[in-house]
């Protein structure tokens, strides 16, 4: 499997609200966290809802964040983090490393 | 800016946890997607399922319960590709409901 990024790699979501069918929650877009494992291949939901058949398959990442990164004011403990699936076409490498 | 299912992280009240068994009608609609995604039809798939919930607006998303969700999705995505025609779902529907006001159906009156 070709995945384009690695484990341990700190990656941003893409920033961008295209209509349509979307598995990206509006709450990472623009955020950062570190890629925690690789899923696998998959093919592309946002092609599937239209009946078509999602080839290319794209890879499926397990990206973690801290909360304190998704929530404005959030009022946890520091270490809280929350682990979405997010697919490579939507994640780019980070410009700077958040832990 | 968000579509109106995408609502992780907004105030939503406490979670519901009671349980009931599914309804005969809930068991059908969900058999009837598990034929249609299956791998011998692949008429439609979850995705379009889930593109056709996320679709039914603001309303009634809220107000639909999880299967009627489901077989409204189901019903759209039938029509979309041609299974289904507007004018056979309407006529009948209108048989069942004529059935149903005349029988009842499950124990239930009609309204």
């Amino acid at each position: 499997m070709s995945a384009a990024f690695a484990i341990g790699q700190t990656v941003r979501v893409r920033r961008a609200f295209p209509p349509g069918h979307v598995r990206t929650p509006h709450f990472v877009r623009g955020k950062g966290g570190v890629v925690e494992s690789v899923a696998g291949e998959y093919a592309n939901p946002e092609e599937l809802a239209y009946g078509r058949d999602g080839h290319p398959a794209r890879a499926l990442y397990r990206v973690r964040f801290r909360q304190s990164e998704l929530w404005p004011n959030y009022a946890g403990p520091a270490a809280d983090s929350a682990v979405v699936d997010l697919y490579e076409h939507w994640l780019e490498p980070a410009g700077e490393a958040r832990p | 800016m968000h579509r109106h299912h995408d609502m992780g992280g907004e105030p939503a009240g406490p979670v519901e946890r009671s349980e009931h068994d599914p309804a005969a009608w809930e068991k059908r609609v969900d058999a009837i997607l598990r034929l249609l995604t299956d791998q011998k039809r692949r008429i439609m798939t979850v995705d379009e399922l889930r593109r056709g919930i996320e679709e039914l607006g603001p309303g009634a998303y809220d107000e639909f319960s999880y299967y009627e969700r489901w077989i409204a999705s189901i019903g759209e995505n039938l029509l979309e590709k041609g299974v289904l025609t507007v004018d056979e779902l309407g006529r009948k529907m209108a048989e069942v409901e004529a059935r149903w006001r005349a029988e009842g159906w499950q124990g239930r009156a009609a309204p």
